[in-house]
């Protein structure tokens, strides 16, 4: 097994609170994994933990074959991040924006442009890549945020609850290109709080209350709990939850 | 070295296309510089003055055309009575009513002695100061010229002479106090609200997860802030030598180096702050409050330290652009050297050195 994401026993206290508890699992390469919980079920925590923004308190944890405890940088060279916010520079240019993230990964100029000419095509933005980020659609920041996230063409791309306040339609397209990151061998970690979107998944793990209370494909899940679709094995399990939000 | 450099370009493109604040950020020292220079002057030219004489004789009206011509004051009315004083200056016709005696002339001659007396608009109490001072010598000086070759036998005559500022120009003072201030606000409060808007905007959390280290995130942060003061220095020394007619009395050399470090100092102070805030609008008060209130009030730059209540002298320490206006006075205006502005100089590098610690050690932090 050829696993790009390992946790084992990670945990995460903050003072007396036990935000993480213990989770372990594995992520195989080319998977799309999908990371779901209610609020403040420590889905957050556990990935900051993941990409190396925050130590884990106890437990082990590897990410791209490097430990997330004493290879941070490593592991942050060989991940992307695209936040729930899409955060890219406004007053930057679409193609700015692309330059900027490539050169902090580190990229040479060359590639840069050679990369930028290949995606301004595919993404079909000819005409938006001299355009400032501000005047773009939601739709189109979203999937700038995401292909600016896996320019450098990481090993693990880790996504945020990236399909927020986009309509189905947007959601449906944006999901299309997480399955060509996919096929390009890019494993994709994804939390949503959309249970449709967890059936795109091949596999979906849930936490509750900082532990991870299932961890199986959609179909194995819903035979699990004999429920008609994700949103019923979901609220299964998070009814369960002890935690005030 | 290429991660640094695709930030800086980054933060340059944010500077640039913010047009409006470019804009305010070049043209502030300027505007700053005039207001200063031109307008916000204390010192006193064309004092309205109203005069109040019972009986005209020579004597009165030579002293009234002797003080007439004088650029200080204009003499705009006479008026009869001294009921006429009160309504004088409710109407703001004069800021100073100079009253002679009855007969003035004749008791001169006769007496010996004779008296005016200066009624002033204490309104503003340095001014009156100034020009009731002013009068006075106007007025000593007719009393010189009358007595002429006769003999007194005792003559104490005080010559004063005003060192390093003979004409008395007020914007030897201002214009440390503007460098101190201008240069302050630019950097700190620029600074803090560039790395406060990355907070806001959600992108520092990106930087934070790619491999870019804190370190050059901040160097790339500062450094258009600094090319920024720099410009803005040059500005306030190029406007006050040729425009303001300051010259630069001692070295540029070394009004440039404890300038770098007074900048320098700046940045780190917006850099703290930035660690301290979440959001633009508090970087901006903080800023606002902490920096521009202290600064333009206890550093000496208007008000004088030494008269300030102790408890306030103590506090103005911890104000760096005190140390600043204050070695700049002692380069450019007194024209001393590097040797005059030591202290000045250790002050400086310990408060850069503290809170470069500080704001870094916060700065880490949050990556936790």
């Amino acid at each position: 097994m050829d696993n790009v994401i390992t946790a084992t026993n990670l945990t995460k206290q903050f003072g007396h609170f036990t935000a993480v508890d213990q989770i372990s699992f594995e992520v195989e390469r080319g998977e799309i994994f999908g990371f779901l919980g209610a609020n403040g079920a420590g889905k957050t925590t556990a990935m900051r933990m993941l990409c190396g923004l925050s130590k884990p308190t106890s437990g082990i944890g590897t990410v791209a074959g490097f430990d997330i405890h004493t290879q941070t940088e490593k592991v942050k060279k060989n991940i992307g991040y695209m936040s729930q916010k899409f955060s890219l520079y406004d007053d930057l240019k679409v193609w700015e924006n692309i330059e900027l993230f490539g050169g902090i990964y580190g990229m040479n100029d060359q590639d840069i442009k050679v990369k930028t000419d290949k995606l301004m095509y595919e993404l079909n933005f000819e005409k938006e890549r001299n355009m400032l980020v501000a005047s773009l659609p939601l739709g189109f920041k979203q999937k700038l945020a995401f292909s600016v996230a896996i320019f450098h063409q990481p090993q693990v791309v880790f996504l945020d609850e990236p399909t927020g306040g986009v309509d189905p339609v947007t959601r449906r397209m944006f999901w299309e290109m997480i399955y060509k990151a996919a096929e390009n061998g890019i494993t994709v970690f994804v939390t949503t709080h959309y249970m449709d979107e967890a059936e795109y998944c091949n596999r979906v793990s849930i936490m509750v209350d900082g532990r991870i209370e299932a961890l199986d494909s959609p179909k194995n899940l819903k035979a699990h709990y004999s429920a008609k679709n994700m949103d019923e094995v979901f609220q299964k399990l998070a009814r369960k939850s002890q935690r005030k939000e | 070295m290429k991660q640094l450099l695709s930030f800086v370009r980054k933060e340059f493109y944010h500077i640039l296309r913010d047009k409006t604040t470019i804009l305010i950020l070049l043209l502030m020292p300027i505007i700053q510089i005039i207001l200063f220079g031109f307008a916000l002057t204390t010192e006193v030219k064309d004092t309205r003055v109203a005069v109040l004489i019972p009986q005209s004789d020579e004597i009165t009206t030579k002293l009234v055309e002797r003080i007439h011509a004088s650029s200080y004051f204009d003499v705009v009315n006479t008026i009869q009575s001294s009921y006429e004083i009160q309504k004088t200056f409710r109407d703001s016709q004069a800021k100073l009513v100079l009253v002679f005696e009855n007969d003035f002339a004749a008791k001169l001659k006769h007496d010996g002695i004779a008296h005016i007396q200066l009624i002033a608009d204490a309104t503003d109490p340095n001014a009156a100061t100034s020009f009731t001072f002013y009068v006075s010598n106007i007025i000593a000086s007719y009393q010189q010229d009358m007595i002429g070759t006769m003999k007194n036998p005792y003559q104490i005559t005080p010559e004063v002479k005003m060192l390093y500022n003979p004409q008395m120009i007020g914007a030897f003072n201002f214009v440390p106090g503007v460098l101190g201030m201008i240069l302050i606000l630019i950097c700190a409060m620029m600074t803090s609200i560039a790395i406060v808007r990355e907070k806001e905007k959600g992108t520092m959390e990106i930087l934070l997860v790619s491999p870019m280290r804190p370190i050059y995130t901040i160097l790339a942060k500062i450094t258009p802030y600094f090319v920024l003061s720099c410009i803005n220095f040059l500005t306030i020394i190029i406007l006050s030598v040729f425009v303001l007619k300051v010259p630069i009395a001692g070295s540029f050399f070394t009004l440039v180096i404890i300038s770098m470090l007074y900048i320098f100092v700046a940045l780190a102070l917006g850099l703290l702050i930035s660690t301290l805030t979440e959001s633009q609008v508090a970087a901006m008060l903080i800023s606002g409050m902490a920096l521009m209130i202290p600064v333009m009030l206890l550093s000496g730059m208007i008000f004088p330290i030494e008269n300030m209540p102790l408890p306030l002298q103590i506090f103005s320490n911890v104000i760096p652009a005190r140390w600043y206006i204050s070695a700049v006075k002692l380069v450019m205006i007194q024209g001393l050297g590097f040797s005059a502005i030591i202290k000045e100089m250790l002050v400086l590098s310990f408060m850069a050195i503290t809170l470069i610690v500080i704001s870094l050690k916060k700065f880490k932090v949050r990556l936790e």
